[in-house]
């Protein structure tokens, strides 16, 4: 080959780099076998505490669920994990026909017009829904409900900020809107996984003439009134819980749905559909003119991936259960959060925060630190809610779904009740 | 009249929600095994909830079906200049399956993720010793995301010291156009640089730019006209002199592996798309991850969180989560993409030192047996030895034969070859862009490049066989037009 190249060694070929700078010292192991592979990387699984072997009870935006086994299988098909973002439609209708069955589902969850292919995760789409929402009104302030997730709000701050666009973190009580306010953000359930009357909160966005966004929890749409029918205008939500593993946080996938008016000035992969040559139905990438590598500067956003793998995994896992798996998987998991609640309020020390209706997690007040708390519970092998003693005293958010059986909830409940007699 | 075969072929195409049928469904539940617990007052419940219903055998057939319409990089070469489609080793997926690392949860304690923390300390270590930098953030999710973190430190750091007139980013006109669209996200008025008649960075131009008003360069290396910019030490020297923040864009970092870092260079900071160079499955566009990497001008300001590692009183490394003391803030709701870095940090290991070493090695050579051999059949817009790809123009055709580049990569789908990267960059005509990797054999290329000389022989001989190319798809040329004009994104039922 360097023959046909007419070089004597590749050396020539890198003759361009800057002589003092080249082939620098590469201080890195040496090689590993599979085998060796293998070992080492199991040997590092082994060193977290898993749930399944252990008892799990965090939420916050993670969610483990029952995943199908046709999900992975489907998933893991090499024509869908590794083909190349389907920028040639003629090679690519399998990946594109899902992104229009997935786009096509996210809007039937949420109860809006339409959705795009999928974002990073649900926290960036939130803060694009926030972007979009001050490009459609050209207003640069957004009003944040104090009840919202620190972290998605900290994300929030990361995107909105640069572009000039000021973040006021308002009362859910009481939210204070005035007329730069872009849009109104609520989160549904909120942050302590409490359902709110969102209707009224979008009154109050429409009546300043702002946008109503709201992050709403993917699987709550199946049993809960969804934001499409409580006035939202930008919906934004976290995929993961449907069908993804929780995957120490990533990859995930984002769902962004908004009214059918606001299309082009949405971020990210949009699906649609349209004829070829010869009349027959075909899928394809659009409103191209919106993305980066057309409009450059001037695009809605930087992204380019619709993380579209991850997507695939939630459309198998909404299309398999369908319109009562759903709702079935919804309701189980509101079956032992509920039963779980029961179980703690009953014991001495811990009081669940009276938050009206909640769905799969809630707060509890602790008799001690929830840091010590959870480390004391690994002894039971139980991974306990998280800390969150910074938004109320001793507070920790516990969650349940349809995977923790009823032994796991009495066992947590038992250690909960024992380690609070140790105070 | 609709034939037979006509109506099956359309039927296989159906959407979920028009096979539909009540009463279907493709998983099962448990029972509730707790004491039943009341329901919320209806009016807070949704009435219905409107999803197909269909059973599990079903699923399976549709979606297996329509995987066939695709290529991929298991069933087919993709020569596509810029994306490093390479082969990606399936032990990664397998290890990346582990219940220790899939099933562990984002916000356990640190103390019982020591593994997965480990990995990812261990990662950024590697990173930032292939890179010749000093700090590694993991947290960004895709390359564009780790732009969009670089960018907001190259802010932060300007912030810092007050000189917020540095509102200018220089972006060289070859660039992807995600580096202008992060520029413009992170609130930067962006400068087009001139490219010279080498392909290099038009010096003059770049000293014309700069003042006190610069914030900083992106820049690709190479270039992604497959260029290594033999001006980069001066172009690094004149955006540092004048108090700017170098930005590497490490979409190409495979040609660079083991040859040259760009922290020796004094770049501040770059990304690295590890589902590129350190083999990610493209999923058919995503997940990938995009780490940021830096050098000791922006350590403070890299996105949270990192990996510490620190010892114990007893000796024992301890691995924790920090926010670096000024950072930029968070990228998302979590860590980055885990799944992601466990795959790219088992290809490193997989490689190792020497490895690693030989993948530009490869990518190169293989790049340069591509020009050499297709040299004189498409025109070459940059007479030079490239790097890991090389960028080819349809432009000879096309004046000769009405052929454009669009006509070549669909044709090349006819021979079972992904196309490459069609007019990008932008700065060269019907541009064709080819990028084979280092994990394809001489055969595989000797098998592209006949099939290239052929269409540029058809190109000649029948040209409306380039013009109606693909023939053998499941589709033919789509209208894209009419798919913009009237947007039509969702199934809806009256259909």
């Amino acid at each position: 080959m360097l023959d046909t190249i007419g070089v004597d060694s590749v050396d020539e070929l890198f003759a361009d780099k800057q002589q003092q700078h080249r082939n620098p010292t590469l201080d890195l192991p040496p090689p590993m076998s599979e085998c060796d592979l293998k070992r080492y990387f199991g040997e590092l699984a082994t060193m977290n505490k898993t749930p399944g072997e252990y008892a799990c009870f965090l939420g916050a935006g993670s969610y483990r669920h029952h995943i199908p086994a046709i999900v992975r299988q489907l998933t893991s098909r090499s024509e869908f994990m590794t083909a190349y973002t389907p920028y040639q439609p003629e090679i690519s209708q399998g990946t594109l026909q899902t992104e229009f069955e997935f786009q096509t589902l996210c809007a039937q969850l949420t109860g809006m017009d339409v959705a795009n292919a999928g974002m990073y995760d649900g926290s960036t789409s939130l803060a694009e829904a926030v972007l979009m929402a001050s490009r459609v009104t050209r207003r640069t302030r957004v009003a944040v409900l104090d009840s919202v997730s620190p972290a998605y709000i900290s994300v929030l701050r990361t995107y909105a900020e640069p572009p000039g666009i000021t973040v006021d973190v308002v009362s859910a009580d009481n939210p204070e809107l005035n007329e730069d306010t872009a849009c109104l953000v609520a989160q549904q359930p909120n942050f302590l996984g409490y359902i709110q009357d969102m209707q009224a909160i979008a009154d109050r966005a429409h009546d300043a003439g702002a946008l109503f966004v709201v992050y709403a929890d993917a699987l709550s749409m199946a049993m809960f009134t969804p934001p499409g029918d409580c006035g939202a205008d930008i919906v934004a939500s976290e995929g993961q819980a449907l069908g993804v593993p929780p995957t120490f946080g990533g990859p995930y996938v984002g769902i962004f749905a908004c009214k059918q008016s606001y299309i082009r000035q949405m971020p990210g992969r949009i699906v649609g559909r349209t004829v070829d040559s010869q009349g027959r139905t075909a899928y394809v990438l659009t409103l191209q003119t919106r993305e980066q590598h057309i409009r450059r500067e001037r695009a809605t956003s930087n992204i380019c991936t619709s993380v579209a793998l991850i997507a695939l995994m939630s459309t198998v896992y909404m299309a398999a259960n369908g319109r009562h798996g759903m709702r079935r998987a919804a309701e189980l998991t509101y079956q032992k959060a509920h039963y779980l609640a029961s179980l703690i309020g009953g014991i001495p020390g811990y009081s669940v925060v009276d938050g009206g209706v909640f769905f799969q997690e809630f707060a509890v007040q602790c008799p001690m630190p929830p840091s010590t708390l959870n480390e004391r519970l690994l002894e039971y092998k139980i991974i306990g809610g998280l800390d969150i003693s910074e938004q109320l005293q001793n507070g920790m958010l516990i969650c349940a779904t349809e995977v923790n059986t009823r032994e796991e909830i009495d066992a947590f409940a038992a250690a909960l009740a024992e380690i609070g007699t140790t105070v | 009249m609709t034939t037979l075969l006509e109506r099956l072929s359309q039927d296989r195409r159906q959407l979920l929600m028009d096979r539909s049928v009540s009463g279907r469904v493709g998983a099962t539940l448990p029972e509730s095994d707790v004491p039943h617990q009341p329901l919320p007052e209806e009016g807070l419940l949704r009435d219905t909830l409107d999803f197909p219903e269909v059973s599990e055998n079903e699923l399976v057939r549709y979606l297996s079906q329509l995987s066939q319409l695709n290529f991929s990089i298991d069933h087919n070469f993709y020569p596509l200049g810029s994306c490093t489609m390479k082969y990606n080793p399936k032990v990664d997926d397998e290890i990346a399956s582990m219940p220790g690392f899939a099933e562990i949860h984002p916000l356990q304690p640190d103390a019982t993720v020591q593994g997965a923390l480990r990995l990812m300390w261990e990662l950024q270590q590697r990173l930032i010793e292939i890179t010749g930098m000093q700090g590694c953030s993991l947290a960004p999710m895709a390359g564009a995301d780790g732009e969009f973190a670089g960018i907001l430190m190259a802010r932060a750091y300007h912030q810092d010291r007050g000189n917020t007139q540095r509102n200018k980013v220089l972006i060289p006109d070859s660039a992807h156009g995600t580096n202008p669209a992060t520029a413009n996200m992170c609130g930067f008025e962006v400068v087009t640089l001139p490219s010279d008649a080498n392909g290099n960075t038009d010096l003059e131009a770049l000293r014309f730019s700069v003042g006190d008003d610069l914030a900083g360069l992106m820049i690709t290396l190479p270039s992604t006209l497959g260029l290594f910019d033999s001006n980069i030490l001066e172009v690094v020297r004149v955006v540092r002199d004048a108090g700017g923040i170098v930005y590497g864009d490490g979409a190409n970092l495979n040609a660079l592996l083991g040859r040259v870092k760009l922290g020796d260079l004094g770049f501040d900071v770059m990304h690295s798309n590890l589902h590129k160079t350190f083999t990610q499955p493209h999923g058919g566009g995503g997940p990938g991850a995009g780490p940021v990497i830096v050098g000791e001008r922006l350590l403070p300001y890299m996105p949270t969180p990192v990996v510490n590692r620190s010892a114990d009183n007893d000796g024992n490394l301890i691995y924790t989560l920090k926010a670096p003391p000024q950072t930029v803030g968070r990228m998302g709701a979590f860590h980055g993409n885990f799944g992601a870095l466990v795959r790219a940090y088992a290809y490193i290991c997989t490689l190792g030192d020497q490895g690693i070493a030989n993948i530009s090695h490869d990518a190169v050579i293989n790049a340069n047996y591509i020009l050499s051999r297709l040299k004189g059949y498409y025109d070459l817009p940059y007479d030079r030895s490239c790097m890991h790809e090389v960028v080819f123009s349809a432009r000879n055709l096309k004046r000769e034969h009405g052929i454009s580049a669009l006509d070549v990569a669909k044709r090349l789908i006819d021979y079972g070859i992904h196309p490459p990267t069609m007019y990008f960059p932008l700065i060269v005509e019907e541009a064709l862009m080819v990028e084979p990797t280092e994990t394809e054999s001489k055969e595989t290329l000797d098998g592209f490049i006949e099939v290239m000389r052929a269409i540029a022989q058809e190109a000649q001989d029948a040209p409306d066989l380039l013009h109606n190319a693909p023939h053998d798809t499941p589709n033919t040329r789509l209208d894209e037009a009419r798919a913009a004009r009237r947007p039509y994104l969702r199934w809806q039922p009256e259909d």
